[in-house]
């Protein structure tokens, strides 16, 4: 078993932490894992993006030409990303500001308005959390509970207080979820 | 029959210095210097606890003559050998012995960097106006118009630019706490520049921070001069454009009574 | 202790802590920056030596004066900043002391980019600063291994008085993954009989490269040399994957070695009989298993994130007894696994050759290609 996961969008977007997220949640699941982001000048403000990959042996390439999953924050990543993604993979779309729809016909499109229910929320740093949500609803790999656990573990201190807004987010995000084929 | 009577000794060889003859030239005044360093190094009872860095140049052997623990650096990396031993033994007293195109051309980032951090070493620097070593060739201290084997007509300061006052210049670092420049052309200057040495090691040994002696020196076989000449070309061309002076004392250094 | 997702750069700095690493000194480059600003933090900490020196030269010649007092010293940098070190890095080899060396590699050359490559193979394992001498050069495929290896690092280097490079790329540098950090190991306690931290109680120590008399240089290149026999005798490492019934193998070290085992994964599925053999130390390089290897299989294809290095050592090694294919992405490319399984289907099913060089060969396809 091997699951390859892009996560992009704009820097701040919280791209490389809900990888992270994933990435723990993983280990501490006891599946092997890598996380790999851009790194250098498009860190700094421009797009953002990081491949996790989850598995149950040894992994060899970091980097995949075709994921299964990705998770598109921003229309650049989609632009970026969308050919790339492998037939019967899925497609999570932050379509609150993804303003065309999916091309492509042989991927499983989920469509969640992400920023409109992080303000709704009332933290608009919770979108890769909604997003994150609903990627764990389609890949029932990892359960919304374990991420809790390490938001508990890796949130700053200061951050701590958020974890009541991360968990809606994230029960929120998990309603997308497709309908079984 | 004692027709002397008791022998007294009155001058021998520094304990520090090992019983060999030097490869330096007949007249060249690094034996002074090392002399110096020497007996301020047996008086203050430092020849345990130093460790000395010798440069590229004519002192490249400097290690040969001192008779404590020495390591030997790449041209112009003696201040960052020397960061790197004192750091690891902040207690020892560590010092660089180095030339005027090791300090002050190719080293010249190593030792404004090592001044700046006020980094705890103490410098020896031999300004003779010229690349000794490799034959006499013009280093960044030769002189306008100063006939050498890479400057055949005199240093050209349109083509060559000018000379570096280093103490001058490094004086104007604050972590620099000591700069002096001394001379070593007659016996007067001599003494100062041990008392010179000698303030300089009592500030490491203080942990008060960079310190550098700069001695000007005579190079008689590449300036082709005899030694006396030497000396005076010396007193009448290189003093005048390298005052002798002390560039800063920092406040507590002020306090060291010698 | 419990596994933890690390950062590659962060895992090293932090286990070179672990394993008694006395004083650091460094100078900023991307990508292994993160080396420098956690040591920045942590050495202080524990009272031991963090500078941040004025550039590579001073870095390379703070850890060189370090070394000469016999403290567990390293530096690193990545491609740039390391050819500015071989100046250091000779003078060191020369006064045989042992210092560690991280690399983590950019694209290049030139200033090239800050993205994962492997151009400094030749650089660090054959020279770069000059005169004879040898370098112990290990190449981690994984955080965990880069942890493991930054140890050995250490005990090799100093085991052999000798450099000791962790050679790895801005990828390893940058991505994290679970790995167990090793216990906290107390600095040393006692110094070899060379240090030179003062002569107390006994004569002068002195450390130098300088040998103006040519036979006492020879000595001294032989007494190098020797040395690395040893190491070349005692010390090659490698790790092989499915090679026990394979027809075909792949060559490939660090991250292109990886990638390479997830082609060789497809392969297999798709039934062919490929494995992989992935060197671990790149000097001394693992000749033996490589010309063992070559009798076995039909075809080896070297696999490196440069324009064909590690292929010459390959080549060296073989005699011209096995038909030689490589493949190679420069200048700050990862090669995808589905690249490297191309490549095999077409050894598979292609005309395999002894004449040329297989450098040549790829680079016509590669042009051909754009």
């Amino acid at each position: 078993m091997q699951v390859d996961i892009i996560i992009a969008g704009f820097g701040g977007q919280g791209v490389l932490f809900a990888g992270q997220l994933l990435a723990y949640a993983a280990m501490d699941n006891g599946y092997h894992v890598t996380w790999y982001p851009s790194y250098g000048p498009e860190m700094r403000g421009g797009t953002a993006n990081c491949t996790v990959i989850i598995a149950d042996e040894e992994i060899g390439a970091p980097v995949v030409g075709s994921p299964q999953v990705l998770l598109a924050m921003n229309r650049p990543s989609l632009d970026k990303y969308e050919s790339s993604v492998k037939p019967d993979g899925f497609l999570i779309i932050n379509s609150s500001i993804i303003d065309r729809p999916v091309v492509r016909k042989d991927v499983h499109v989920i469509n969640v308005p992400a920023n409109e229910i992080a303000e709704k929320i009332g933290d608009k740093r919770m979108t890769n959390m909604v997003m994150l949500g609903a990627l764990l609803a389609n890949l029932p790999l990892l359960s919304i509970e374990t991420i809790v656990s390490e938001l508990r573990a890796h949130l700053p201190e200061r951050h701590q207080k958020l974890i009541p807004a991360n968990i809606r987010a994230l029960t929120e995000g998990a309603r997308f979820q497709l309908e079984p084929v | 029959m004692d027709m002397l009577g008791e022998e007294t000794i009155v001058y021998e060889r520094p304990a520090t210095l090992t019983d060999l003859s030097s490869h330096y030239c007949p007249g060249c005044t690094h034996g002074i210097a090392h002399r110096l360093a020497a007996e301020v190094l047996d008086e203050m009872n430092f020849r345990e606890r130093t460790i000395g860095v010798a440069s590229v140049g004519c002192s490249v052997f400097a290690y040969n003559y001192f008779n404590f623990d020495f390591v030997q650096a790449p041209h112009g990396r003696a201040p960052a050998m020397a960061t790197g031993v004192k750091r690891v033994l902040p207690d020892r007293i560590v010092f660089t012995y180095q030339g005027d195109g090791d300090l002050a051309s190719i080293g010249m980032g190593e030792i404004v960097a090592a001044a700046a951090r006020g980094e705890n070493i103490t410098v020896i620097f031999i300004n003779n106006a010229n690349y000794g070593m490799t034959g006499g060739q013009m280093a960044p201290t030769t002189l306008p118009g100063q006939v050498t084997t890479s400057s055949p007509t005199g240093r050209d300061i349109e083509v060559a630019g000018f000379p570096i006052r280093v103490s001058e210049m490094l004086s104007s670092l604050d972590g620099a706490a000591y700069v002096v420049r001394r001379s070593l052309h007659d016996p007067k200057n001599i003494r100062l520049a041990k008392k010179a040495i000698r303030a300089a090691f009592e500030v490491q040994a203080r942990g008060l921070g960079f310190s550098m002696v700069e001695l000007l020196s005579t190079c008689p076989t590449n300036w082709g001069m005899t030694p006396v000449d030497a000396i005076h070309w010396l007193e009448t061309k290189m003093l005048p454009y390298y005052p002798v002076g002390d560039y800063k004392v920092g406040p507590a250094v002020a306090e060291i009574k010698i | 202790m419990a596994k933890e997702l690390l950062k590659g750069n962060v895992a090293i700095a932090e286990a070179a802590v672990r394993y008694g690493l006395e004083a650091y000194f460094g100078y900023p480059i991307t990508p292994q920056t993160e080396m420098l600003e956690y040591l920045s933090k942590r050495m202080p900490e524990l009272g031991r030596v963090f500078v941040q020196a004025e550039s590579e030269l001073g870095a390379v010649n703070m850890v060189y004066g370090a070394a000469c007092t016999g403290a567990r010293v390293m530096t690193s940098s990545s491609s740039p900043g390391i050819s500015l070190m071989m100046e250091g890095l000779s003078y060191i080899a020369g006064t045989e002391l042992p210092a560690v060396l991280v690399d983590v590699m950019r694209g290049g050359p030139g200033l090239g980019n800050i993205a994962p490559s492997q151009q400094d193979y030749n650089q660090i394992t054959h020279g770069g600063g000059h005169g004879d001498y040898y370098p112990i050069v290990l190449a981690p495929a994984s955080i965990q291994e880069a942890i493991d290896y930054i140890g050995l690092a250490f005990d090799l280097s100093e085991k052999y008085r000798s450099l000791a490079v962790l050679l790895i790329d801005g990828s390893l540098g940058q991505m994290m993954e679970p790995a167990e950090l090793p216990e906290m190991q107390p600095v040393r306690a006692a110094y070899p009989h060379w240090a030179a931290r003062g002569a107390t109680g006994r004569g002068r120590i002195v450390h130098t490269s300088i040998y103006l008399n040519p036979i006492e240089q020879e000595k001294t290149n032989f007494r190098i040399l020797s040395r690395w026999r040893e190491v070349q005798a005692n010390e090659v490492r490698f790790k092989e994957y499915y090679l026990d019934d394979a027809e075909y193998a792949i060559i490939a070290f660090g991250t292109a070695g990886r990638v390479a085992l997830s082609a060789v994964r497809a392969a297999r599925a798709a039934g062919i009989k490929v494995g992989l053999l992935r060197p671990i130390t790149l000097a001394p390089f693992p000749g033996n298993a490589v010309r063992e290897l070559a009798k076995r299989v039909q075809s080896l294809l070297v696999v490196e994130m440069n324009n064909g290095q590690m292929v010459d050592d390959v080549l060296a090694n073989i005699h011209d007894q096995t038909p030689v294919e490589f493949y190679g992405r420069p200048g700050g490319n990862v090669p995808l696994a589905d690249e490297i399984l191309a490549e095999i289907e077409r050894i598979v099913k292609g005309k395999l050759t002894l004449n040329g060089h297989p450098r040549d060969r790829w680079l016509d396809r590669m042009l051909t290609k754009s």
